[in-house]
């Protein structure tokens, strides 16, 4: 009964989608007054699809075994918080959780959206009725989540027991709602271009959404590369693996966006290039998405691959880019520039931020697709690995990271203050920096030398716009700023000591020996079976220390036999200036143990900067919220609300 | 703006998707094919490990008839379970040789006397070399090399029983 409640949500919600977006036509055209109707069609949207969500969730949590879904991918014995999450870790659930976003992302939209044009607004809500649509048919005809089996099976066949993490139980939501959230700056740009009206308003009309956003995909990044690092046992932070690039992409486009859409708000200048911006935010995501789901590149991390639903998310991919492509150059040429701007100034920085990061997004696009057109042009396979991204990205990466530090000091239109002395002491701190690490460690190779310097000049030049008036009475959004920008400088002093001074030893020990890893002495003292819930596992025992009192790590080996599967889980011990990252292998004939131990100093600054820069995002979202809260105080509230609500 | 770069986003999108309609249209071999197939074998000269098994060496391979060098251990598990297949193999007529690799002498011995022994010479390779030359990056794995001493075949893994035909049909192939 509950599934067919939540499949009847849907069908509702996909008409009222087909209505919303055939509605949104003449409207825009001015034949019909459909404004207030199209606004209360998007909420109710947002509540059916809701419904139909919390339909999976129950049947979940039910364990509901005479639902396909619940049988292929539950089990009674699974514990609670896995059951609920078992709703989303599929491909059917998680489509649904991704039309749920996107409808209840229109409806707040809907709802609170009035800084812009109304004519702007309602085809916004048009072109996400449209991309709704698509999802729609997609979940009802492709993928639909409460089909039911007739008999009911007696028991489930439960979930992988790799993916009982609470990792990611909860990474896929972050991702999806930062991607969802892009999906309304891609609507406004589309409506802003079927309109003609690309303004400031506009600009700030899109930024919350953009930020909001951003400080997901943020976080997402963060905590998938923390996950990839203790969970594989390879040591390493990033792989330039597809499936990470394929979130990498998304973020890189709505980092860009987030910087030029300040330059439509405040100047309104950039127009067509901030919407070709948020349109290719939104199609990044969806490129990630088929990357992911279709399976057409290889990766460690593909869990679902299905190429028929990879070709339904393309034909999608191809309707939604594909149009919004053309609206674009039928329509730019109608965009008239804004305000001009000299050549140094706050416009001009913020145009070099934007050309680094989208050369640094073709980069990574590139790299990732080249080995799939290398093998459609000449069938010889290759794969691009982390020495073209690190050589070709790292260095642009850096001159950003660097103009980080100036940009935010500038002016708008033309440069009246002295910049350059005030940048004295950063400067003279990244001398320094470099000087330290040329006398300490000569043969240091070059990027990490260079991020030392960067990221000393950068965290003293950050906190600088603060300076300006009263560090307490400044914006919060510009506390924002300096946070994140100084989140940077944090992270990239993590990578260079992870790349400068990581100490690695592999070696074959035999119980009772003892190794050297940089400060560290550690003694093997043998390897024990152990057994899990659901694995047996090889357990060693490792004694570690380096002066003062031993500590004890104990890295595992575990063995599933249903499916069969070896995964090694690492022992990390973490200590203010670094991590110690351990990881037991295989016996060697010899009687020995392979044993793979790491010292990496100030590791985890990588992760703490990723989360410095996310919390300033959240400031700046306060701050902005906070703003415009108290701006629509001031007016009074529009007439639709009084006449639906 | 120009036309040319109001138009760039479509056409790289276009190029895009071309690519990835490709790809779907032609699923993905995940299998792995050897770059020494239709090389010589390279030259190696390796010791015998048992006595009374000579050791082997390239110029043994190019005898006129094809063979099945097996590159295995003493201490690999799923060696345990080949080595029933290679004896089908051998019952079959199938001329096989062998490489250990890092392997000692007592413990080959007990390895063979446990689950059997279907090599005609077995050459020992302690520090990996000729594996590491033959372009082999773990055990168990085998080679078919015809009777001029190229190489025909390169199996990665374990030969299972499901796998006798196909390697009969390419040592047939390899005549």
């Amino acid at each position: 009964m509950i599934a067919e409640l939540g499949l009847a949500a849907l069908w509702l919600a996909a008409g009222l989608a087909a209505l919303q977006l055939l509605l949104s036509i003449p409207t825009v055209r001015g034949s019909v007054d459909g404004a207030g109707t199209i606004r209360a069609v998007a909420v109710l949207q947002g509540i059916l699809t809701l419904t139909a969500f919390a339909a999976l969730l129950v049947v979940f949590a039910r364990t509901d075994l005479s639902v396909a879904l619940v049988f292929e991918n539950s089990h009674s014995a699974k514990p609670f918080i896995y059951k609920v999450a078992g709703a989303w870790g599929n491909h059917e659930g998680s489509m649904l959780l991704w039309v749920t976003v996107l409808a209840v992302a229109g409806a707040v939209f809907a709802v609170l959206a009035r800084r812009t044009g109304e004519r702007t607004l309602i085809a916004a809500l048009g072109a996400q009725a449209a991309l709704g649509l698509g999802f729609y048919a997609f979940l009802l005809i492709a993928s639909n989540p409460f089909a039911r089996l007739d008999p009911a099976p007696l028991e489930g066949k439960g979930l992988n027991p790799l993916l009982q993490d609470p990792g990611l139980a909860f990474r896929p939501p972050t991702l999806y709602l930062g991607y969802v959230g892009l999906s309304i700056a891609f609507s406004l740009a589309v409506g802003a271009l079927v309109t003609t009206e690309v303004d400031s308003r506009l600009a700030r009309a899109m930024r919350p959404w953009v930020l909001g956003a951003w400080i997901l995909l943020t976080l997402g990044i963060t905590a998938g590369s923390y996950w990839a690092y203790y969970e594989l046992g390879w040591g390493g932070f990033w792989f330039w693996d597809p499936v990470e690039n394929a979130s990498l992409m998304p973020w890189l486009a709505a980092t860009a966006l987030l910087h030029s859409i300040n330059v439509l708000a405040a100047r309104a200048a950039l127009k067509a290039w901030t919407m070709m911006l948020a349109v290719l935010a939104f199609s990044m995501s969806m490129v990630g998405t088929f990357l992911v789901r279709s399976g057409v590149l290889t990766s460690v991390h593909a869990f679902a691959i299905d190429p028929e639903r990879g070709t339904f998310l393309l034909a999608l991919l191809a309707i939604y880019v594909g149009a919004a492509f053309v609206l674009f150059a039928v329509r730019a040429p109608r965009l008239r520039e804004g305000a001009p701007f000299e050549l140094v100034s706050r416009e001009s920085g913020l145009v070099i931020n934007n050309l680094l990061l989208t050369v640094i997004l073709g980069i990574v696009f590139v790299g990732t697709l080249y080995p799939l057109f290398v093998e459609a042009i000449t069938g010889e396979k290759l794969s691009v690995g982390a020495p073209y991204f690190n050589a070709v990205a790292g260095p642009l990466a850096l001159l950003l990271a660097a103009l980080v530090g100036i940009g935010p000091l500038l002016s708008w239109r033309r440069e009246r203050r002295p910049v350059l002395k005030r940048l004295t002491v950063p400067a003279l701190l990244g001398l320094t920096a470099l000087v330290i690490t040329v006398v300490l460690s000569p043969h240091l190779a070059i990027l990490p030398r260079l991020g030392f310097t960067v990221a000393a000049f950068l965290a003293a030049a950050a906190p600088l716009p603060l300076t300006v008036r009263n560090p307490l009475r400044a914006p919060l959004a510009t506390w924002g700023m300096v946070v994140s920008h100084f989140g940077i400088a944090v992270a990239l002093v993590g990578m260079a000591a992870n790349g400068a001074f990581t100490s690695e030893r592999l070696a074959v020990a035999r119980p009772g020996q003892q190794l050297t890893v940089g400060p560290w002495t550690v003694a093997f003292d043998g390897v024990t079976p152990t057994a899990g819930k659901n694995f047996t596992a090889l357990e060693a025992e490792l004694r570690a220390s380096r002066g003062e009192g031993a500590i004890i790590l104990r890295p595992q080996t575990h063995y599933f036999s249903d499916p069969p599967m070896e995964t090694s889980e690492a022992a990390i011990r973490t200590f203010w200036n670094g991590q110690l990252y351990t990881v037991v292998g295989r016996e060697d004939p010899s009687g020995g143990w392979q044993l793979r131990l790491w010292w990496k100093p100030f590791v985890t600054l990588i992760w703490a900067g990723g989360a410095l820069i996310a919390i300033g995002g959240a400031l700046a979202l306060l701050g902005r919220a906070l703003g415009g809260w108290r701006s629509l105080r001031r007016r009074s509230a529009p007439d639709w609300r009084e006449r639906y609500i | 703006m120009s036309r040319a770069a109001r138009f760039a986003p479509l056409i790289l999108l276009v190029l895009l998707l071309a690519g990835l309609v490709w790809r779907l249209a032609t699923p993905v071999d995940t299998d792995v094919h050897s770059r020494l197939e239709g090389q010589p074998v390279p030259a190696f000269t390796l010791a015998p490990i048992l006595p009374g098994k000579p050791g082997l060496a390239s110029a043994d391979l190019a005898t006129g008839r094809p063979r099945l060098v097996n590159v295995f251990a003493s201490w690999c598990v799923p060696c345990v379970t080949e080595i029933g297949v290679l004896e089908q193999l051998q019952a079959k007529g199938v001329a096989i040789d062998g490489i250990a690799v890092r392997d000692q002498p007592q413990a080959l011995a007990a390895f063979l006397a446990r689950n059997g022994n279907p090599y005609e010479r077995i050459g020992s390779d302690p520090q990996s070399q000729i594996q590491i030359d033959l372009g082999s990056s773990g055990v168990p794995e085998s080679f078919i090399v015809d009777g001029r001493g190229i190489i025909r075949y390169q199996q990665i893994g374990p030969i299972e029983a499901s796998d006798v035909p196909m390697i009969l049909a390419r040592l047939e192939a390899a005549k």
